[in-house]
């Protein structure tokens, strides 16, 4: 193995340098126009955060940098409390991610039924492990939690479908529907 | 027209809460009215709000959320009449991420309209201005029916100004939200509708006088919520009997089961049903050549009980006195073939992951837990890691810590322990032979 490869392998170094470069950050203004409208449902705008963060998160695939003080200018808040909102909840992405997110659920009556090897067989089949995007940015792998069809286990969600009864050999047609 | 203000159903008087679920199609606003939709609110309209907080009362219902705690009792705490503030909220938590838990789902997605009936029959008990459904993120089918359902009812008068002629107004929004477990615990719940972390807040104050905004907020669960019309139409003396004498608790219940038996689903049935009827009758019992090992009456953050507690009745005091919690009522049967240190390993990598960091406690324990079983589980377990890991359901038990996350984690671990030390002793690795030497 060559020396590179081991560096690759181990943490590497982040310089500011290597990021790649992101395109200063618009808010399109459908989406400045759609947080609006969602403020009205609340005493106070900044109940409209999260839905912000998911209105940012729809049309870019993840909340970029510079969506963070954009959305904090229209609530009326500081960026550094969208951050922190951003932060906390799991199914708000402040990193890239791929084309379709997989999260394969994990808890208790799917680990029964078969989660280990689902998830072994989607690590196999895209080559990347939880937390990874496959290099061709198509698919993201994520653990969730119990998504409340535990009867019907192994449970995921691609995207916003949800599938049953999972078992390994049922994978590859299942990614073939997500292009 | 009969004298009754609803047609009595057989299933209307056995299953309330799911004979008109339709999972393929639920019955649009049309469909529900035809089947005694909304005949619950026409009703509830020409009463007094303290009308219906007494019938709730009346009827012994309990929160379905997992506490049990008497509905009636929570939203008699709501102040009241020409002093009370302005704004007043009812809040339902339809979070559901409980591990093993899978009802509320099936009462959404199968019958949308009832659970925005139910929200406007509660909103008039404590004559909240709005309401809010917290929907989790995932349940996409749920928000998308749960949504049309608002906007028929709205449509049809049944939401906004002077509803019916009542002189009462009252809104009502899906929020949906953005994933972690803990926004389930009733006063995260509020800081996350709020749009901030969904860190739990310090009790006192109570919701029902300080809650969203500040202002009186009751939060119940939607199962807790869908009996309301029904005992508001057919009474306390009705709802008390659909228990069958089964349990002092009143009503029905989703009961249900996940986990490797032969028909895994969810039943509504009466109130105390045992354990092994829901096993055995409604599940067909286990996969075949797989024996029980043992079981969690409620989800991931209830003890687990084994095959010796089926004929329990699934009720609230029943389940406590056997040293558990009936929690959400669906039960996750574990299997003889399954190692009890790799289930207790995934359940707290569970709560580890799913701790808000609040606490230190929680914040630093749960991960220690989860490493110390995770080494068991490989085998390379030290001596003293199992009293360690009882130190720690002590350390995390409850009052220990912000909120009942940490000691919801420490009830499979401690009854794990109790019931099946062995198999975590068999974790620990053996000293080398000769390391005295
Ligand atoms: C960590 C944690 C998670 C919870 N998750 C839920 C949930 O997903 N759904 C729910 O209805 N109650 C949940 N609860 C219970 C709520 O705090 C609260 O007791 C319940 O919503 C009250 O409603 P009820 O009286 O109708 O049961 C949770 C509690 C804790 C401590
Ligand atoms: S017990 Fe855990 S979940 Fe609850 S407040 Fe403390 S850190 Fe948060
Ligand atoms: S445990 Fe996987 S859906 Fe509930």
């Amino acid at each position: 193995m060559s020396t590179a490869n081991n560096m690759e392998s181990t943490q590497p170094i982040i310089k500011l340098a290597d990021l790649p470069r992101q395109e200063p950050f618009v808010l399109h203004a459908d989406d400045r126009a759609a947080i609006e409208h969602e403020t009205h449902h609340y005493e106070d705008p900044r109940a409209a955060t999260i839905e912000a963060l998911k209105i940012v998160q729809h049309r870019h695939g993840w909340v970029p940098d510079g969506a963070i003080p954009a959305i904090g200018q229209v609530l009326g808040i500081p960026g550094s409390d969208v951050e922190g909102v951003a932060t906390f909840y799991n199914l708000i992405f402040r990193r890239p991610v791929g084309r379709h997110v997989i999260k394969v659920c994990d808890s208790v009556s799917c680990f029964l039924t078969g989660y280990d090897d689902v998830k072994k067989a989607f690590s196999a089949k895209l080559g990347v492990e939880l937390g990874q995007t496959t290099p061709d940015g198509r698919f993201t792998l994520l653990p969730i939690c119990c998504l409340g069809a535990c009867d019907k286990g192994p449970v995921l969600m691609i995207d916003q479908d949800t599938h049953f009864d999972v078992a390994p050999d049922h994978i590859d047609q299942l990614l073939e529907q997500y292009k | 027209m009969s004298a009754l203000p609803y047609a009595p159903h057989p299933d209307g008087d056995r299953k309330p809460l799911t004979y008109r679920v339709n999972l393929a199609s639920p019955p649009d606003l049309k469909a529900y009215e035809a089947q005694d939709g909304y005949a619950a609110l026409h009703k509830v309209v020409k009463e007094a709000p303290a009308e219906v907080t007494k019938a709730v009362k009346d009827a012994n219902l309990r929160g379905r959320g997992g506490a049990g705690f008497p509905t009636g009792v929570k939203w008699g705490l709501v102040p009241m009449g020409a002093d009370a503030p302005k704004n007043k909220y009812i809040v339902c938590n339809a979070d559901e991420m409980e591990p093993g838990t899978f009802k509320d789902r099936l009462l959404m997605e199968g019958l949308p309209h009832q659970l925005v009936e139910s929200m406007i029959v509660s909103g008039y008990a404590i004559q909240a201005t709005r309401g809010y459904i917290f929907l989790r993120g995932e349940y996409v089918v749920a928000a998308e029916r749960l949504n049309k359902a608002v906007a028929e009812a709205k449509a049809a008068g049944y939401l906004g100004q002077n509803i019916l002629g009542s002189g009462w107004n009252f809104e009502l929004f899906v929020h949906t939200g953005a994933g972690r477990y803990i926004c389930g615990e009733e006063t995260a719940l509020i800081n996350s509708l709020e749009g901030r972390r969904a860190n739990p807040r310090a009790k006192p104050p109570f919701p029902q006088i300080a809650g969203l905004w500040g202002k009186p907020t009751v939060v119940n669960n939607v199962e807790t919520l869908s009996n309301v019309p029904h005992i508001v139409l057919r009474g306390g003396a009705w709802f008390q009997g659909l228990s069958q004498g089964k349990s002092k608790d009143a009503g029905t219940k989703l009961y249900g089961i996940s986990g490797r038996a032969k028909k895994t689903g969810c039943w509504e049935l009466p109130f105390g049903t045992s354990a092994r009827e829901i096993l055995e009758e409604h599940a067909g019992g286990m996969k075949d050549g797989l024996k029980l090992k043992c079981w969690l009456p409620g989800g991931a953050s209830t003890d687990f009980l084994m095959p010796e507690h089926l004929d329990l009745a699934m009720d609230f005091d029943t389940i406590a006195k056997a040293g558990s919690r009936m929690g959400t009522g669906l039960l996750t049967v574990v299997d003889d073939k399954q190692n009890i240190v790799s289930v207790v390993r995934n359940l707290e990598e569970f709560f580890a992951r799913e701790s808000c960091g609040w606490c230190t406690p929680c914040r630093d324990g749960l991960p220690w837990t989860e490493k110390l079983l995770y080494a068991l589980e490989q085998g390379q377990g030290r001596e003293g890691d199992i009293q360690t890991l009882e130190q720690l359901t002590h350390f995390l038990g409850p009052g220990k810590t912000f909120c009942a996350h940490a000691p919801g984690a420490m009830e499979p671990l401690q009854s794990a322990l109790k019931y099946f030390r062995a198999e975590f002793e068999a974790g620990i690795a053996k000293a080398p032979a000769q390391a005295a030497a």
